[in-house]
């Protein structure tokens, strides 16, 4: 009565599953790129035997940011978090208020930074990070009120010019203190 | 009348594409473990710290990468605990960085070297006395362009 009918085995078309491979290859291929080399870029000073003249700066234009053993800022004298960094760091180089204590122009304005030996790497490249970040969105503000672009990459060379003359990037690194080397 | 009759099928064959996904699994499987090895070449565990303004090197070329950070578990009872820098798969001295930046050097045209870029790879946990030798080693070798590499910060993962 139930007579299985013998059908031909049919044969499974093959032929899309190139294609998911491929897919797979491609997904693995780009993701593996994305894990490429970023960084904060910096730029070394030239090295030279002989110690650094003594530049006699006034001191309202100079922004000491140093960092201890125990990964602590001080900023000018005062124990700072470094959430509050950059915010600082931006006030005293535009001086909105056109305060006493801080940067006569923001022409002016250097930034001291020095470390410990004993300083974490990780909080020495977020001060700096930060810094930087404080940097870039003065010449960001500068950019949309000067030329009305959002950013300065958006400015062409010359705009780009112009506003980082006027707001210099100006780190200073001292030698770093040895006061919590590893033994 | 000839004898031997060509069997042949009215329609064209069909080309077995089974095979195919297997020859494209064992690419796929190949990449995956050539990517996997360059990682484990390292001697020192660096791992990098977080970053916002971070910038992209663009030409592999142009780029020398040195890599600081603590020995691993393995590598520990030979190089001990401190901090250590390793050049290409060795785990090297301080002297050594002229050298490693010259070979590297040569390996490119007159016009390119000045566009050469340094990326350090810093664990997190180094103190920075160590890379500060380092970078007075780049500085007295004349390699100013260095790039501290490190991961994108995203708003969630904070300081």
């Amino acid at each position: 009565m139930f007579v299985k009918k013998k059908k031909p085995n049919p044969e499974i078309n093959a032929s899309s599953m190139a294609d998911i491979a491929f897919l797979l290859l491609i997904f693995f291929l780009v993701t593996t790129n994305i894990v490429e080399d970023k960084g904060v870029l910096v730029r070394l000073p030239q090295w030279s035997e002989e110690p650094p003249e003594d530049l006699t700066l006034n001191t309202r234009n100079v922004f000491t940011v140093l960092v201890n053993a125990q990964d602590q800022l001080l900023v000018r004298g005062e124990l700072v978090k470094i959430q509050d960094l950059k915010a600082r760091a931006k006030e005293f180089i535009m001086n909105p208020g056109k305060r006493e204590d801080l940067a006569e122009s923001s022409k002016e304005a250097i930034i001291s930074l020095k470390n410990d030996r004993g300083t974490h790497f990780k909080q020495y490249l977020a001060v700096y990070n930060e810094l930087k970040a404080g940097y870039s969105e003065l010449w960001n503000e500068e950019a949309k009120k000067r030329f009305r672009k959002d950013t300065v990459e958006e400015c062409n060379k010359e705009q780009q010019n112009e506003i980082k003359r006027d707001i210099p990037f100006v780190i200073s690194e001292a030698e770093p203190t040895a006061f919590g080397d590893e033994k | 009348m000839s004898k031997f009759s060509t069997k042949r099928a009215n329609t064209a064959p069909t080309i077995s594409t089974s095979s195919l996904p297997d020859i494209i699994f064992i690419l796929l499987f190949f990449f995956m473990v050539v990517v996997k090895l360059r990682e484990s070449n390292l001697k020192v565990k660096t791992i990098t710290p977080y970053a916002t303004e971070l910038t992209k090197l663009e030409r592999k070329s142009l780029v020398n990468t040195m890599y600081i950070g603590r020995p691993t578990p393995q590598y520990a009872p030979i190089y001990g605990s401190k901090p250590r820098l390793q050049l290409n798969d060795k785990i090297s001295n301080l002297n050594e960085i002229p050298l490693f930046l010259e070979r590297h050097k040569v390996k490119l045209p007159e016009g390119q070297r000045p566009g050469i870029t340094t990326s350090l790879k810093v664990d997190g946990d180094v103190t920075m006395g160590f890379v500060s030798d380092v970078k007075t080693e780049l500085r007295k070798a004349g390699q100013l362009k260095i790039n501290y590499s490190a991961k994108k910060r995203t708003e969630r993962s904070g300081f």
